[in-house]
Parts: structure tokens; sequence; C-alpha cells
């Protein structure tokens, strides 16, 4: 059965109504870590130079990209590391359940990744019984708040410190009534410090696979990655095949440019790197295709495997921002997502391109310069292509398109519309059913002579006037 | 030099003055400026829709009534924008082509074939933002896109200094979207309507009394957003600035 057509506008319009404290706050938030990449772009005068080397760099890896994943492999063995291959989420997932059972695990704590949320690796291995833990705070929110992340680096972003504290009271009994982000903060970190002790395998994902090294690098901010990989005897790392860089000096480019372009900050607190196992202990690295080696095929949309999930884009969105990411209903939200999410699936997220006014600010802070706006635009003609586009809105256009083939016929609508205007009563256009305009707004007042009327006489008065003597 | 004076559909039908603005303004400049009568629409609301079957006849329309001529000039950024960068639906022969890159905004116009650099009988005595819209800023590049980093620069701004008694204010998100977006506006009234109001809210923060762009659509949607909102903030196009008139 196909699955349920998602409505971003809808839900966003929930965000919206649901009281005037989230909506404002999540983007006052948002805009801030816009306005501090804006100062920490500014401080480099080399910035644009960076991006433009980046974008190149991601090209020539994806184009090239079967020769550095075998090098990786071959390197990271050489250090030690078992490597895995998997197709998509399903063989992604048996991997990891298939290390953890010939282990007798049960517990296991892990990091943020992405590329584990686009497996749905958790629920699988909680229906196999296992324990998992999210050890990155903003997860660990939704996890315990039964929600997928909101956004890429913040994931509970959209959420208060109210409804934090409300979450943790439940699930570790801290005061409901105390917000205090210090204190909340300290709870779960001591009630995080157990979990990390009691878990059996550590598993994080990976921001860049160095083809050269065979080394992967995790950045994080709260260092939770670090004990996740370093305290239990097995690490687990999934690896996504776009994480490839060829070699150790690429990597400076993208450090400069990920923390920056996410938070404005000038790098992430910890940038671990990882080259085979510590003694005594198993890294385990599971390198993953789930739909990215389709998306490299896609003339228009391969650009996107450059992304390195900074999330710059969805702070500068200001349609992200006043929808929350939950709105978007995928692994995936804001522009991003957008592009991103119909190549999982074309009938459920064919409504997501629509989510956008194509201002076209992402594709100017992406900082490897992902044409994130003009591929928006070409998954809505993807969409309208394939008719995913909802009948009425079909219909409307048709009609459009025939109108503005036909001079007289277009000059025509134009007077009975102002005409029209006139006498129809208040209450239709005011109509929420009706007439989504007048919701929020008064409609324009049609003037009463058109441009092309007023220079018809305009023209003609001018001819009269040089006839004259 | 051979102008074409290009007036989008709603500009002819809601908002006149900016194009009868505009036609006044080039003539003052002693440009010679012709309007094909038969023109409708660019096709842009049916492109964006991503619905080219539709789009296609507008487009041929388009280039039948553009064709031959030095320059095409549109007071609206978001329909050059399209013409430029997405006329696409129709096959690409040299007619398109030449049509499609002859094709200027009103401000780039002004100031980068013009040049420009004085605007004597301009006066406009009031405390005004200048509202340039997306299609304009990052897809037209009237101006530095706060998002790139470079040199400041603003050719309506630099326009707009030429008028006397204007006083520009500045905006606390100068580039943020006002959500109008075309089809956006109505498919998705509440994040837009949010949008047109964070805008509102902007304007009257920094006491501006009226609103100049050289996009009449966004302020077409943002308009209608302070009327209902009971709020007094006019809204005008910048060739009416620029002209002097008509108000």
């Amino acid at each position: 059965m196909a699955a349920k057509r998602v409505d971003p506008a809808a839900n966003a319009a929930a965000f919206l109504d649901q009281d005037d404290i989230h909506e404002p706050a999540h983007d006052q938030n948002l805009w801030a870590a816009r306005m501090k990449r804006d100062a920490a772009a500014k401080a480099i005068p080399e910035w644009e130079e960076l991006r433009n080397i980046a974008s190149q760099i991601k090209e020539h890896t994806l184009t090239h990209l079967d020769q550095y994943l075998e090098q990786f492999e071959a390197n990271a063995t050489k250090r030690g590391a078992k490597i895995y291959w998997a197709r998509d989420a399903a063989e992604h997932n048996q991997h990891v359940w298939n290390i953890l059972n010939e282990r007798k695990i049960s517990s296991i704590i892990k990091s943020k990744s992405m590329l584990q949320e686009e497996c749905g690796m958790t629920q699988f291995l909680e229906t196999r019984g296992i324990t998992v833990t999210e050890s990155d705070l903003g997860e660990r929110i939704q996890q315990l708040d039964n929600q997928p992340p909101s956004h890429i680096v913040m994931p509970a972003i959209h959420k208060t410190p109210a409804d934090i504290a409300k979450i943790f009271s439940k699930a570790i009994g801290t005061d409901p009534d105390n917000t205090d982000p210090h204190y909340l903060n300290e709870a779960m970190r001591e009630d995080a410090r157990k979990r990390f002790l009691q878990a059996g395998a550590g598993m994080t994902g990976a921001n860049f696979a160095i083809a050269e090294t065979g080394t992967f690098v995790v950045c994080t901010n709260e260092g939770n990655a670090d004990i996740g990989a370093a305290v239990p005897r097995v690490h687990i790392a999934s690896i996504g095949i776009e994480k490839i860089l060829p070699k150790v000096t690429d990597l400076g480019i993208f450090i400069r440019l990920l923390s920056r372009s996410a938070l404005g900050t000038l790098a992430t607190q910890y940038t671990s790197h990882f080259s085979g196992p510590r003694k005594g202990g198993e890294l385990h690295i599971i390198i993953t295709d789930n739909g990215r080696s389709k998306r490299l095929g896609m003339d228009d949309f391969w650009h996107s495997l450059k992304c390195i999930r900074c999330g710059a884009c969805m702070n500068t969105c200001p349609v992200y921002r006043r929808s929350g990411g939950l709105s978007y209903g995928a692994t995936y939200s804001g522009p991003i997502g957008i592009i991103l999410d119909p190549t999982f699936d074309e009938s459920k997220y064919s409504e997501l391109p629509y989510h956008s006014t194509l201002c076209g600010s992402c594709t100017d802070v992406c900082p490897v310069k992902i044409d994130i706006s003009d591929q928006i635009l070409r998954w809505r003609k993807v969409m309208a292509e394939k008719k995913y586009l909802p009948i009425s809105r079909r219909l409307a256009f048709t009609a459009a398109g025939r109108i503005f083939e036909r001079p007289t016929l277009f000059h025509g609508v134009e007077t009975v519309a102002s005409a029209a205007l006139k006498i129809t009563p208040h209450f239709l256009l005011y109509n929420r059913a009706l007439n989504p305009w007048g919701r929020h707004r008064e409609l324009p007042h049609f003037a009463k002579q058109t441009f092309r009327e007023w220079f018809m006489q305009y023209k003609l008065k001018n001819q009269e006037d040089k006839q004259q003597p | 030099m051979k102008v074409a004076l290009f007036i989008p559909c709603y500009i002819d039908a809601i908002y006149p003055e900016a194009g009868i603005a505009t036609y006044e303004l080039l003539q003052r400049f002693g440009v010679t400026v012709e309007y094909p009568p038969n023109q409708t629409c660019c096709g842009q609301p049916m492109a964006n829709e991503g619905d080219q079957g539709n789009s296609a006849a507008a487009e041929k329309l388009f280039v039948q009534n553009f064709s031959g001529y030095d320059y095409i000039v549109g007071p609206a950024g978001s329909c050059v924008k399209h013409v430029k960068q997405h006329f696409d639906a129709i096959p690409q022969t040299d007619e398109v082509k030449a049509v499609r890159a002859n094709t200027w905004e009103l401000v780039e116009f002004l100031h980068d074939v013009l040049r420009v650099d004085a605007l004597p009988w301009a006066y406009f005595r009031y405390k005004a933002t200048l509202h340039n819209s997306c299609s304009s800023i990052r897809g037209l590049g009237i101006a530095q896109p706060s998002e790139l980093m470079g040199p400041y620069f603003n050719k309506s701004e630099h326009l707009l200094r030429m008028v006397e008694g204007l006083e520009l204010v500045p905006m606390d998100r100068p580039d943020e979207c006002c959500g109008f977006g075309g089809t956006f506006c109505v498919t998705d009234e509440a994040v837009s309507a949010k949008m047109g109001l964070d805008k509102i809210d902007d304007y009257i923060r920094n006491e501006a009394e009226f609103i100049i762009s050289p996009d009449m659509s966004c302020l077409m949607h943002q308009q209608g957003i302070a009327r209902k909102a009971g709020i007094d903030l006019k809204f005008i196009h910048i060739a009416q600035v620029l002209n002097g008139g008509p108000f």
C-alpha cells in the first residue's frame, strides 16, 4: 500500500496555531544561528573560495566514488576495522543486529546519525529486544518524547525549556516546574552516565571518511560520540557512501566550513578521528548506500549528495522556521529535506517541493554550493509531470494557461474580475475554504483603468496633439 | 535604442500606476518605448508550479510579442527572473534565446544600461524602507545577498539615494522573504501570512511609513496583510518614487 501523502502546509499551520510561544521562539533561535553563521563567514576573507573548493572536492569524489570507497575499505581493514557493505536500510540493520546478537549485546549507546534515522534502526533493534539510548541531548529529548529529530543538527529545536522539563520529569524524575537549562542538562548527564557504562556497544555515524587513511571523523559538541566509542568494547559506525573524502588535506576545508555554517562557531567542540579499533576493542564499519547510488544517477538531483548535513539551509529557510521540522513528516526536513526525501518516496513526499517560496537563501548559504532552490523547482516539474498535484490545482493552472495564451480572452477576464470583485459579497471572499488569500489578507483593489487602457488613450491623445497645427 | 515595455499581468490590472511611472521614467531618459499590446503573462505562475505544459503557451506568446527589440524592460523582478532564468517550457531557438538575453528588470536597466546618475525631478519626503524581492536579490543580483560574502552593493538603494527628501530606514532582516512566493501564498496560506506579518512587524519596529519595492507582487501580499490587520503602511513601486509619481 502506498504511504499516505505528507501535507506540510497543514502540518505547518498546526505548528503555527498551537500557541504564541513555539513558532516565534523557533524562528528567533534559528535566525540567531543564521546571524552567527554570517558573522563567522565574514571573518574568513576566502569564504566563497572555500565553498568553491569544497564543492569541487565533493563533485570529484562523487564521480570517482567506486575507487575511493575501495581505497577506504582497504585502508580501514589494514588498520583492523571490519568493513560491511549495505545496499539498503534492511541490510544495514541486519548487519548491526548480527554484530550485536553474535556477542549477546542487549544495550547500546548511540550518538546522532541521520543515516541510522533513515534506516529506522532504533525501532528495528528495539523490536528485537535491544535497549537503545540516544546520547546526544537533543536526540535523547526526542527519543523520550517518541518523536524523530526535527532538525539535523538541533533535533529538539522546536521545543521550549518548559516542554523539556515536562518530558524529563516523567522520564527521569526531575522537577516539572524547573525549566533551568543547566539543571535539566545536569540531570540528563547523570542519567546518561550509567547508560554509557552499561552499554555493550557504542554506535556512531561519521561526518567524513578519508580514503587515503581509512580513518573516519565524527564531529560533536557534547563529546557524547567519544564516550560512546571509548567505553564499550565494541564500536559500530554507520557511514553513507557519500561521506568519503580522498585525502586528509581535504578535511581542513570541510572542518572550517561545517561548524561555521551550522552554528556560527569556529569548530565543533570535538572533532574525533577514528583509525582502527582501540586496543582490545572492535571496530565495525557499515558502508551504506540506501538509495544514494540511485540518486547519483539522477542528472538533475545528484548534486544533493554533496551535502555535509550542517543544517545551514534549515536555519536560513523562512518557511522552515515558521513550520517546525516535524511538519515535513520525513527524516530530513527544511530545504535539504525537500530535495532528498522524494528520492525515497516520490508519492509520499510529492507536496514537499511546494512548501517553499523559492527565495533562494538556502542555495546561497550552502557550504558545498548545492543548487537547492533550483532542485526544488525541478522536483515540482517531476511532481507535475507525474500528476501528483491535486486535481483542483491542475485544473486551475490549465485554465490559467488557456487564458494567458489568448490576449483577447485575458483582457476580457481582467474586466470581469475587476467587476466581480466589486459585487462579490464579503463572506465569499474571506471564507477560509473558498479563498485562502483572504484569511489574513485584504484583496487587492482592481484599478478602474488597466495600464493597457491608459496606454491606448495616451497614444491616441498624443497622436491627436501632434495632428494639431 | 528600441525598448519594449513589459507590463506583467498583475501590474496591468491592479497597479497600472507602476506601469505608467515606468513608461514616463524611461521616456525622461530619451528612450523610445513601445508597448506591445497583445502581451499577457510571462508564464511564471504555471512554471513555478512545475507545470511546463501550461506555461509553454504563455512563453510562446511572450516571444512573439517581444522579439526584435534591443531591450525588453519590465518593472517586476520575479517575472524578469522567470524569463531570464527559467523560461524553458518551449524549445530554445535563437529567437527565444535573444528575447531572454535582452530582458531586463527596471532597476538593473536604469543602473547598468542607462547608468542613471541624477533624478532632479524626484522628490519624496518620507521615511521609507526598501524591499528588494528575493528574485531581484538572489535571482537577478541587483544587490549583494546577505548570505554571500563580498563587497556591499545595492542598485535600488543607489537609485533611491538620488531622490530628494527620502529617508531610507534599515530593516532587521533586510533579505528575508516576505512569504508571497506566487501560488505559495494560497497553497501555504498559514506560513505565508505569518511571514508577511513578521515583515510588517519589522517595518513598524523601524518606523517606516512607506515600503518601496521593484517587485509589486511582494507588496500586493504585504499590503493585503497590513490592510486586514488595520495597519497604516503605504506600499509603492520604486518607479513611482524615481519618476516622482503618479502616486
